[in-house]
């Protein structure tokens, strides 16, 4: 469960095991019998697999519920996706969200477990609380926000106040900054997350360590920069890798907050394939599926391999 | 900051380094001013709109703002979602899908990890991969759905329970797999010699060690289940009701379109259960996440 079994494969044959005579390894196999294993693998493979398996079959048919018949049609519906530019539009709208909320998340979460970090009872007081928006449900964050973010809502009210002047920003409305708006949310929601992973990270810093340098005149910046921020590898790498790959995956936010608009420009992958699944357009969804599932796979596979080598650098 | 938690004593200090840790020592007491103006800002404004508009009544909350309400009605609101917003029975379709999926998660996930952590070699390695992936790639929602269909199993229970446990048996086999391999061998070998077999040695040694990991992972699983409504939108599709799909449906629904203070009444009934848990359990739940994720 600690990082690095991201990175430990299963041991070949236990090391502590003498290399055994035919008979004893038989023995020791039916120990941990394969039928153990089966149920999971059976309910993963027809929920998981199956499905992901046959979105490439379906991605090139033209199903919808408009015919009663399903037939192969080739990568027809991936071009028409990427000669009306909604599949390059969708695909850079959740790009975008998704490096956004890794960066807000993290910046955030780092942040905050750095300003909590002393144990007192305020600090953990404050910790319980910015775990809040982590149990509540992303869908009802984003009607909070949509409420709060309204041109004569909370946030503009509170503005006013501070400023003096009426404020009336259309937080939710722009159709350049929004994105980076419904971002912060889902960083908002997350944050308390993250902080948690970071403050165990800085737990498991050696003070002797961080004593040696305060002696030698280091700030508390320097130390930070120098020693701290680089032991906390293994946190960044799973705070980062699953911001980032968790939120390609996002819906509930900007449905209730936006619903994709304005003018698309917030249309994440998966509020395409509600909308055109809601609309019937079964085939269309199931592209779009599978552009989601080939992204995420990219990207995962580099991501992790960089941060990772970024850990072991250190 | 912890930076002034071992304090050096002052005449192993060169009469340079005087101002830096001035300075430290004023950090540490603008840290509980910076500490609760954040919590304030960030958490302060979100909540208490929603526990204010919550409390006014309809003409009040037509234009959510942080004025409080003229007069407190929090528990005619509740009382209102309650009994006309069907809560009582989304609720029941919530556990009828949470308790199953988090139940065989947990077994399955746990019968599966110690098979993958004891056993070795390549295929094992193959298996492990193809069952964590699914912490990160994204599941194919609508071929769900056209499978769900094919057995029967769209919109109900049943089909909800499958795709949800598909998709966390990676989160439980990824944490509980790393546990166990950090469980001597020796104790399931005492086991062993006394004549148990592999199911006894697995329901009553290696099960009961695995109850931290267990209890992490539950609170995650059932973070992520309770409050779903993507994957319930696809494969519910209206037939069974659950919370959030609830909440979906009453807040893009004419009936409780501008209603905010019944929207946000209904938020927090349907936060409670796991608030009051969180509450509870604080510190075995922050415990248990801490020590999980990053060691």
């Amino acid at each position: 469960m600690t990082m690095t079994d991201l990175r430990e494969r299963p041991r070949l044959d236990g090391g502590d095991q003498p290399p055994a005579a035919p008979r004893g390894k038989r023995r020791r196999r039916s120990d941990h019998p394969l039928w153990f294993l089966a149920p999971a693998l059976v309910v993963v493979f027809v929920f998981f697999f199956l499905p992901t398996l046959s979105n490439f079959f379906y991605a090139l048919t033209d199903w919808s519920s408009f015919k009663s018949e399903i037939s192969f049609v080739g990568t027809d519906n991936l071009t028409a996706l990427f000669d009306n530019g909604t599949l390059l539009d969708a695909l850079r709208v959740t790009v975008v969200y998704a490096v956004l909320v890794a960066v807000f998340q993290n910046l955030f979460g780092l942040v905050l477990a750095l300003l909590l970090e002393r144990d007192n009872r305020l600090n953990r007081v404050c910790r319980v609380l910015f775990f809040i928006p982590v149990i509540m449900s992303a869908l009802a964050v984003g009607y909070v926000f949509q409420a709060l973010l309204k041109p004569d809502g909370g946030l503009n009210q509170a503005l006013g106040f501070l400023s003096g002047t009426e404020v009336q920003i259309a937080w939710l409305g722009n159709t350049t900054w929004t994105i980076v708006v419904v971002a912060l949310i889902h960083a908002w929601k997350w944050m308390g997350l993250s902080m948690l992973i970071y403050l165990a990270g800085l737990k498991t810093i050696n003070e002797d360590v961080l004593e040696a340098a305060r002696l030698d005149g280091a700030t508390w910046w320097d130390t930070f920069r120098r020693i701290r921020f680089p032991l906390l590898a293994p946190a960044v790498t799973f705070n980062f890798a699953t911001a980032l790959l968790g939120s390609m995956n996002g819906f509930d936010v900007v449905q209730a907050t936006t619903e994709g608009g304005p003018g698309g420009t917030t249309e994440l992958l998966n509020i395409f394939i509600f909308r055109t699944f809601g609309q019937g357009l079964f085939a269309q969804a199931t592209t779009m599926s599978l552009v989601l599932f080939v992204t995420v796979t990219l990207m995962a596979v580099p991501v992790i391999w960089y941060l990772r080598k970024r850990e072991d650098v250190l | 900051m912890t930076i002034a938690a071992a304090p050096v004593p002052a005449d192993l200090r060169a009469p340079t380094r005087q101002p830096a840790s001035r300075r430290r020592r004023g950090r540490g007491a603008l840290q509980p001013v910076v500490a609760v103006l954040a919590t304030l800002a960030l958490l302060g404004v979100p909540f208490w709109l929603v526990v204010s508009t919550a409390s006014k009544s309809q003409a009040e909350a037509f234009d959510p703002d942080l004025s409080p309400p003229g007069s407190w009605q929090l528990l005619t609101n509740v009382r209102e979602v309650v009994t006309d917003g069907d809560m009582v029975r989304a609720f029941f379709g919530s556990v009828l899908v949470v308790a199953p999926s988090v139940f065989l998660v947990l077994v399955l996930g746990s019968m599966a990890s110690w098979v993958l952590a004891r056993r070795g070699g390549r295929g094992m390695a193959v298996v492990y991969a193809l069952m964590i992936s699914g912490i990160v790639l994204p599941p194919a929602v609508v071929t769900i759905v056209l499978l769900l269909r094919q057995l029967g199993l769209a919109g109900t229970p049943t089909g909800m329970v499958g795709v949800y446990t598909g998709m966390y048996l990676s989160t439980v086999v990824f944490f509980v797999t790393g546990f166990i391999r950090t469980v001597p061998h020796e104790l399931e070998e005492a086991a062993r010699v006394d004549g148990a077999g592999p199911v006894r040695v697995f329901f009553t040694v290696i099960l009961p060690l695995l109850t931290p990991v267990l209890s992490t992972a539950t609170i995650l699983i059932v973070l992520y289940i309770w409050n779903d409504v993507f994957y319930a939108l696809f494969v519910l599709g209206g037939q069974l009701d659950t919370l959030p799909l609830n909440l979906f449906r009453v807040a893009s629904a004419g009936l409780y379109l501008q209603n905010w203070h019944l929207i946000f009444a209904y938020v927090i009934v349907m936060s409670l259960p796991l608030l009051l848990t969180f509450v509870i359990a604080q510190r075995k739940i922050i415990s248990g996440i801490t020590g999980g994720a990053v060691k």
